[in-house]
């Protein structure tokens, strides 16, 4: 417990999904044109999650026409309308940077397979 | 000078959303009620102030001359007196509290505080020397501060020449910094951007003697 802990209480989303790196996420980005304001999504795999408190961020990795492109984002910025779990990957670390070497196939994420009820 | 003030202890940074979504660094300061104990006059004292204190404080951990200072002012003894420096002084009365309230979120202030200790620090840290090369064949001597003067003229080292020596412990005031938020309820003030003195320290804030910031001759 940090003593600037009742100022970040009321930076804090409460509705913020579990989701961890090797997960498939939709990040629902808002994007603010003139006075207008819009929806983008953010479709990738989370490579990272780092910091605590109001500090943490994700970064989600996707390919764009053959170009990797990574995006951080605050977990609680109010930029993010709302962040979707597509998948749950299988993966053996926190921090995915071999995906960044891995084209094709190989820079897929197995999915986890929950354990059969028998 | 300053026509408000307020002491307040700082709790620590952190960071808070503005209405453009970005992330504001602020330093959170703890300022509670202050209680006026005395109020100084250029006619009795010869300049204007304000004596403050604020907390709580056992009766007994004060000296006789304490005691009575504050039994004369009918004031709850504080953690410490402070004098506020402000330029009119009317309307202000002993015993009266000074809350968070007298700031508002976008005005500018000037805030000092004793700056954390570095002990013996080199030039580099001190002075911020550029030290010498890694390479090259230096031995031993990439901190080093280099020449600190001629050679039979002058025969010595001027005084004043920048050294290495103790650095910090000394009373800093960072100015023209913004008001983020104040919270009277909570006694609360968020301020943009760092302020000196370790978790804890004393600070006194002050409306600030600057103009606007500007960046490029343009409003920030």
């Amino acid at each position: 417990m940090n003593p600037t802990d009742i100022v970040d209480r009321d930076s804090l989303r409460d509705d913020v999904p579990v989701f961890r790196p090797g997960d498939t996420v939709k990040v629902h980005v808002r994007v603010v044109e003139g006075n207008r304001e819009r929806i983008q999504v953010f479709q990738g795999a989370v490579i990272r999650r780092q910091g605590t408190g109001v500090r943490e961020t994700f970064t989600v990795r996707k390919v764009s026409f053959g170009v990797g492109v990574e995006r951080t984002f605050p977990v609680h910025s109010p930029v993010i309308s709302r962040i979707e779990r597509i998948t749950e990957g299988a993966v053996r670390r926190a921090k995915l940077y071999y995906l960044r070497d891995r084209v094709g196939k190989a820079a897929k994420i197995k999915e986890k397979r929950s354990v059969r009820p028998s | 000078m300053a026509t408000k003030a307020i002491v307040g202890e700082k709790v620590g940074m952190t960071q808070v959303w503005d209405e453009e979504h970005r992330a504001v660094p602020v330093t959170v300061l703890k300022v509670a009620p202050a209680r006026i104990v005395q109020v100084k006059t250029p006619e009795r004292e010869g300049y204007a102030a304000l004596q403050v204190t604020w907390g709580v404080r056992r009766a007994s951990t004060l000296t006789k001359p304490e005691q009575g200072h504050y039994a004369k002012a009918g004031v709850e003894p504080g953690r410490r007196l402070v004098e506020l420096r402000i330029d009119d002084i009317s309307g202000y009365e002993v015993g009266q509290q000074l809350t968070a309230e007298i700031l508002a979120p976008g005005e500018r202030v000037d805030v000092t505080a004793v700056s954390k200790g570095k002990g013996f620090a080199g030039g580099m840290k001190r002075h911020n020397f550029k030290g010498q090369g890694a390479g090259h064949g230096n031995h031993k001597k990439h901190r080093a501060p280099g020449s600190i003067g001629a050679c039979a003229t002058p025969a010595r080292v001027f005084k004043g020449t920048r050294m290495a020596g103790r650095m910090g412990g000394t009373q800093v005031t960072t100015m023209n910094l913004q008001v983020v938020a104040a919270d009277p309820e909570r006694e609360l003030i968020l301020v943009k951007g760092a302020v000196p003195g370790p978790r804890g320290a004393v600070v006194v804030l002050r409306d600030t003697v600057k103009g606007p910031a500007t960046t490029n001759g343009r409003p920030a």
